[in-house]
């Protein structure tokens, strides 16, 4: 699992790379993109740090049975 | 990378200013790079200079004497910080921390003193800026201090929430700030919170509601009247 992307609102400024402690992140032709392979903590800290929007890290709320 | 004329031109302090006058300042500017993590500026010391962010990212931050952590700004490349402490000439009132690798173009405290009296147009600048920051403060102490946001967020999840044997909607803690009316740094803490308090668990991307009848208490009008009352 990793962040969910939008790459229409990414203004390639890579502040998200920069904070990925999992290297999980990488400037593509002036967009971010996952890098394949490599697993998400989900510390948030991409979200935090976007300006645009473009990239998010949404929790699946549940209720334990 | 940005140049320092390129940051004071794009910079709302030196907004009006003319090319030799922007010239001028850029004498005043020096650079500073910190490693990811440093500690820039730490509460409670002498502030040395009035901070622009040329590349990376850092946090404002508040810490309480039992260590708790209060985010108060994330500041990105062109915006500035430190500002309180270098125009009333006391401590720095928050604490600086770099996000990333950081580089900072830096105007020392008696260095802007001696342009606020020389450039009028930067003193009303200043007020503007100055004017931007106590609105976003104000409106974070109204959050932390006379909303109870904590019940918020628990009303949100309770809703969203799903036992597991089908998707739910997923919410980022942007999402759940806007459904809140209040801060993502607001909700961070919430989550915090009740997960200290054992009632909900965050793993990884999934937020376990442990405690589904406390996350109702907290929900609930008494709870709340509780607290006004308190």
């Amino acid at each position: 699992m990793m962040p969910q992307i939008d790459e229409e609102k990414c203004d390639g400024c890579g502040l998200c790379v920069s904070v990925c402690l999992n290297n999980g992140l990488v400037i593509v032709n002036g967009v971010v993109a996952r890098v394949e392979g490599v697993d998400c903590d989900w510390c948030t800290q991409c979200e935090i740090v976007c300006a645009t929007g473009a990239i998010c890290c949404p929790f699946e709320i549940v209720i334990e049975r | 990378m940005i140049s320092k004329l390129e940051l004071l031109k794009s910079s709302p302090y030196f907004s009006g200013l003319g090319s030799d006058e922007l010239e001028a300042i850029s004498r005043f500017v020096f650079e500073k790079s910190y490693n990811n993590r440093a500690i820039i500026v730490l509460e409670g010391e002498t502030a040395e200079a009035l901070y622009f962010v040329a590349s990376g990212v850092v946090k404002v931050f508040k810490t309480s004497p039992d260590g708790k952590e209060q985010t108060l700004a994330i500041i990105r490349p062109q915006e500035t910080f430190n500002e309180v402490p270098i125009f009333d000439g006391d401590v720095n009132p928050a604490s600086v921390q770099a996000m990333t690798e950081v580089l900072l173009y830096g105007i020392r405290s008696r260095d802007m003193g001696n342009i606020l009296h020389t450039y009028q147009l930067v003193a009303i600048n200043v007020i503007k800026i100055m004017a931007g920051r106590l609105r976003h403060l104000l409106a974070l102490v109204e959050d932390l201090s006379f909303r109870h946001v904590i019940g918020r967020v628990a009303k949100i999840l309770l809703e969203h929430a799903v036992d597991g044997t089908s998707a739910g909607p997923r919410l980022t803690q942007r999402d759940m700030a806007a459904m809140a009316g209040t801060a993502r740094e607001v909700v961070s803490r919430s989550l915090k919170n009740l997960e200290k308090d054992g009632f909900i668990k965050i793993d990884r991307q999934r937020i376990i509601i442990k405690d589904r009848e406390a996350l109702s208490n907290i929900v609930s009008p008494l709870f709340e009247t509780k607290v006004t009352d308190g």
